[in-house]
C-alpha cells in the first residue's frame, strides 16, 4: 500500500516537473514490436519518428525501444519512458493495449497512443490507417492482372484488419473479373521470411500469378521472381527493390503526418483523446508507384479508383454484398459502418475456404 | 608457450570463480562493442547494471526485477536437475506456453465466478498441463530411444502454434471485437496470481523461491538427488548403485515440465494477463542460460536469475537513454554464457606455461 502511493507520488511530482520541462523541450517515445530494420512495420514506425525529430529539431527530444514483447515487459518499457520524463508515447502494436491502458492509468498526465487498438482513456487516443482502401486498388490491378484467375493471398494471422484487406482486395478483383478466385495460405506469423517464401511457393504451385501478402518480409517477393511470371505487391513499405517486376505496386503505412500532429498538439497543450482511422485521403495510406509492368489501361483504372477513394466519393465496401454465406449485408448503395469493419469476422460471397477459428 | 593440462580433480575455487570472470569478461567485451557502435562504454554498463537497483527511479525497477526474474528461476530449477542427470530438455518454451494455456483455460471456464478455488485449480492444471507436455518426449525416450534434445525442442514450435489457435479460437476473448487474445486474468479477481503488484510479488516468486528451497534439500539431502547427481557425474557407477535410469528421465523431465508450467500458468495469471499470439517471450530458452550461469546449483540459479533480469531490465533503459540497439543488447546477454562456456576451461585444466624445446 505504501508503496503504490509512493508511486503515485512519484508520479505525481513528475507531472509537475514534465509540466515545466514542457516549455523547452518535448519528450516523446516509441514502443516497437520489431527490430527498425525489418523493412516493413516496424521500419516505416521509425521513419515516423525521424521525421517527426526532423520536423521539431531541437524542440523535441525522441526515444525509443525495439523488439519489445508484447506482454510485462512493454508495461516496463512504457512505465521506464515516462519515468525518465517523455510526455507522449506511441505504442505501436496491437498486443500493447492492456499495457497501454495501464501506464496511462497511473500517469494521467502523459498523453499515450496506441495503433491499432480500440481501448481509450482520457490520456490515451487509439490510431489506425484504413489498409483496406490500399487493398481495393492492389485487388483492381490483380484481377485485371491475372492470366491464371488464380489470386494467391499470404494472410498473417485471421484478425478483423486482415480479414477486411482479403474482402477489399477480393471484391475489387471480382469487379473488373468475374471468374478471378483467391487462395488463402494463413502463414500464422508477421514476419517469418522462411514461412512466407514457403507460403509463395505453395501458392504459385496451385496456378496463382499474383500474390498478395499481408505478411512485412520481402521473402515472398523472392519467390515470386524466382518462379517467373508472378506479380507481388509490396506491403507496409514500397520493396521497391523488387520492382518493375515482380512487386507492381505497394501499400505503404505513412504514419508521419499523424506523428508530427499528435506531437505538435502535446507541445501546444491542445491534446485530446481521439479515435483516429486514417486512409489514402489523408496520406496515412500510400500507394507505391505502379510499374511499367502494368499496362497503361489498368494503371489508369487503378489511379482512378485510388483518386475517388481519396476524395471519399467511392467507399470499398459499398452494396449490394452479401456474406459467404449468401446472406445479405449491405444494400444496393449502402455503405458499411465502422464498427462492423473494425470486427470483421466474415468473408463476402464467392471466396471459398472458412476463416480459422 | 601456454599449455593446458588437465587438472586431476576439477578445482573447487574456480567451480565459483568462473561465473564472476565470465561476468566480467562480458563488461569488458561488451564495453568495447559499445564504444564501436560510438556510446560511452562505462555509460552503458553502468546503465545496465546500476541503474535498474539504484537510480532516481529504482523504487519501480527494483520490484521488475522480481517479475523478471520469477519465471527464469522457476524454470531453470526445473531444468538443471535434468541436466545434471544429463537429460537435456531444451524444451521448456513449449512447457512453458502450454501450462499456461491449461492453467488459464480452467481460469476462464470458470468466469465469471468468484471462488477461493479457482486459483488452486488453475496452478494444479498448469503444472500438469507443463507436466504432460514434458512426457512426450520423455516417453518417446524410454520407449523408443528418441532423442529427447530434438522432441522437446521440436515440440515448441507445436505448442506456439497451439497458442496462437487458442488465442484466436477457443480462449478468444468473446467481448473482444474479433480480436485474438483471451480476457484479462488481471481484471478477474479469482483467477489473478498478484499478491501485491506494486512491490512485484505475485505467487511466481514465491514459488520460485519454493522451488529453490526444495531442489537445494532434494540434492544435498535426498537419494533421488544423489542418484541425479551420480548418474551425471559418473553413468557407470550409477548404474551399479542400481539407478534406474528410465524412472530418472521420467522423474526430471516430468519436474522440469511442471515447473515450466507453473511459471507460465503464474505468468499468464499475473504479469501477462491474458493469452495472447505473443504471450511467450523467449523465458524457456533464457532459462537454460540461467540455469548453467547459475551452475546447476539452485542458489546459483537464484543469483543468475537475478542477474539475467538486471540486464534484461537495464538493457531497455540503455536502449532508450542511450538508444543502444537491441541486437547489441541481446549480443552481450549471448556473450555471458558464451564467456561461461569458455572460461569454464580453467575448471578442468590449468594453463602452464612450458618451456620451449632447444632444438
Amino acid at each position: 500500500m505504501k508503496r503504490r502511493t509512493l508511486l503515485a507520488s512519484a508520479a505525481m511530482a513528475l507531472g509537475l516537473a514534465t509540466a515545466g520541462i514542457a516549455e523547452d523541450k518535448t519528450k516523446v517515445g516509441f514502443i516497437y514490436v520489431g527490430p527498425v530494420g525489418d523493412g516493413g512495420w516496424t521500419y516505416e514506425h521509425n521513419q515516423a519518428r525521424l521525421a517527426v525529430e526532423e520536423k521539431f529539431g531541437d524542440k523535441v527530444e525522441t526515444v525509443f525501444v525495439e523488439s519489445v514483447p508484447e506482454g510485462p515487459d512493454a508495461e516496463r518499457v512504457m512505465t521506464q519512458m515516462v519515468l525518465e520524463g517523455a510526455d507522449l508515447v506511441f505504442t505501436t502494436s496491437f498486443g500493447y493495449m492492456d499495457q497501454t491502458i495501464n501506464v496511462a492509468k497511473k500517469f494521467p498526465n502523459v498523453k499515450f497512443e496506441h495503433a491499432t487498438g480500440y481501448k481509450t482513456a482520457p490520456n490515451v487516443s487509439v490510431y489506425s490507417a484504413r489498409f483496406y482502401e490500399g487493398r481495393a486498388v492492389q485487388g483492381t490491378i490483380a484481377g485485371e492482372m491475372t492470366k491464371s484467375n488464380v489470386v494467391g493471398y499470404i494472410g498473417s494471422y485471421p484478425i478483423p484488419e486482415v480479414i477486411r484487406g482479403i474482402n477489399s482486395a477480393y471484391i475489387h478483383a471480382k469487379k473488373v473479373n468475374p471468374d478471378v478466385q483467391f487462395k488463402i495460405v494463413w502463414a500464422y506469423t508477421w514476419f517469418d521470411p522462411a514461412k512466407e517464401a514457403d507460403a509463395a511457393k505453395v501458392l504459385i504451385e496451385q496456378g496463382a500469378d499474383v500474390i498478395l501478402q499481408h505478411t512485412d518480409s520481402t521473402a515472398p517477393q523472392a519467390a515470386a521472381q524466382a518462379a517467373g511470371d508472378v506479380i507481388t505487391f509490396g506491403q507496409a513499405s514500397d520493396m521497391a527493390e523488387y520492382a518493375p517486376k515482380p512487386r507492381v505496386s505497394s501499400i505503404i503505412d505513412n504514419w508521419a503526418p499523424y506523428y508530427i500532429e499528435r506531437t505538435q498538439a502535446v507541445i501546444d497543450g491542445t491534446w485530446e483523446s481521439v479515435n483516429t482511422w486514417n486512409g489514402i485521403g489523408k496520406g496515412m495510406v500510400g500507394i507505391g508507384e505502379i510499374s511499367d509492368a502494368v499496362p497503361a489501361e489498368v494503371k489508369a483504372d487503378a489511379l482512378a479508383l485510388k483518386e475517388s477513394i481519396a476524395s471519399g466519393d467511392y467507399h470499398p465496401f459499398t452494396g449490394p454484398l452479401n456474406k459467404q454465406d449468401g446472406t445479405p449485408w449491405l444494400a444496393e448503395g449502402e455503405v458499411a459502418d465502422d464498427g462492423t469493419l473494425a470486427g470483421m469476422n466474415f468473408y463476402v460471397e464467392g471466396i471459398e475456404g472458412t476463416i480459422p477459428q | 608457450m601456454l599449455k593446458l593440462e588437465k587438472r586431476p580433480q576439477p578445482s573447487q575455487a574456480w567451480t565459483y570463480l568462473t561465473p564472476l570472470l565470465a561476468v566480467i569478461l562480458t563488461m569488458i567485451a561488451g564495453g568495447i562493442l559499445f564504444a564501436f557502435l560510438g556510446k560511452d562504454p562505462v555509460q552503458a554498463i553502468k546503465t545496465i547494471f546500476w541503474d535498474p537497483l539504484f537510480s532516481e527511479f529504482a523504487f519501480y525497477y527494483r520490484p521488475q526485477l522480481l517479475v523478471k526474474g520469477a519465471p527464469l528461476v522457476l524454470i531453470a530449477i526445473g531444468l538443471s536437475l535434468g541436466f545434471r542427470a544429463g537429460i537435456w530438455n531444451i524444451g521448456a518454451e513449449g512447457q512453458y506456453i502450454i501450462g499456461a494455456l491449461c492453467g488459464a483455460g480452467v481460469g476462464l471456464a470458470f468466469y465469471p465466478i468468484e471462488a477461493w478455488y479457482i486459483f488452486p485449480l488453475m496452478v494444479i492444471a498448469g503444472a500438469l498441463g507443463g507436466w504432460a507436455w514434458a512426457m512426450i518426449p520423455a516417453i518417446l525416450k524410454v520407449r523408443f530411444g528418441t532423442n529427447e534434445i530434438l522432441v522437446s525442442l521440436m515440440l515448441v514450435y507445436v505448442a506456439e502454434q497451439l497458442l496462437a489457435s487458442m488465442s484466436l479460437g477457443l480462449l478468444k476473448n468473446p467481448q473482444g471485437f474479433g480480436f485474438p487474445g483471451s480476457r484479462n486474468l488481471n481484471d478477474y479477481a479469482s483467477a489473478n496470481s498478484w499478491i501485491d503488484q506494486s512491490v512485484g510479488l505475485h505467487w511466481g516468486v514465491v514459488a520460485g523461491f519454493i522451488a529453490v528451497i526444495f531442489a537445494y534439500i532434494l540434492l544435498n539431502r535426498h537419494m533421488l538427488g544423489f542418484h541425479i547427481r551420480l548418474t551425471g557425474e559418473a553413468p557407470r557407477a550409477a548404474r551399479f548403485a542400481g539407478v534406474n535410469p528410465t524412472r530418472l528421465i521420467l522423474i526430471c523431465l516430468g519436474a522440469a515440465g511442471a515447473l515450466a508450467g507453473l511459471a507460465g500458468l503464474f505468468e499468464v495469471a499475473g504479469p501477462s494477463g491474458q493469452v495472447s499470439i505473443d504471450f511467450n517471450a523467449g523465458y524457456g530458452f533464457t532459462a537454460i542460460i540461467v540455469a548453467f550461469l547459475g551452475r546447476l546449483h539452485p542458489v546459483g540459479i537464484l543469483l543468475a536469475g537475478a542477474l539475467m533480469a538486471l540486464t534484461y531490465i537495464g538493457g531497455d533503459i540503455a536502449q532508450s537513454n542511450m538508444g543502444l540497439p537491441s541486437a547489441a543488447i541481446q549480443l552481450f546477454q549471448g556473450m555471458l554464457l558464451f564467456f561461461l562456456l569458455t572460461v569454464d576451461v580453467l575448471t578442468n585444466y590449468r594453463i602452464r606455461l612450458s618451456q620451449r624445446e632447444v632444438a
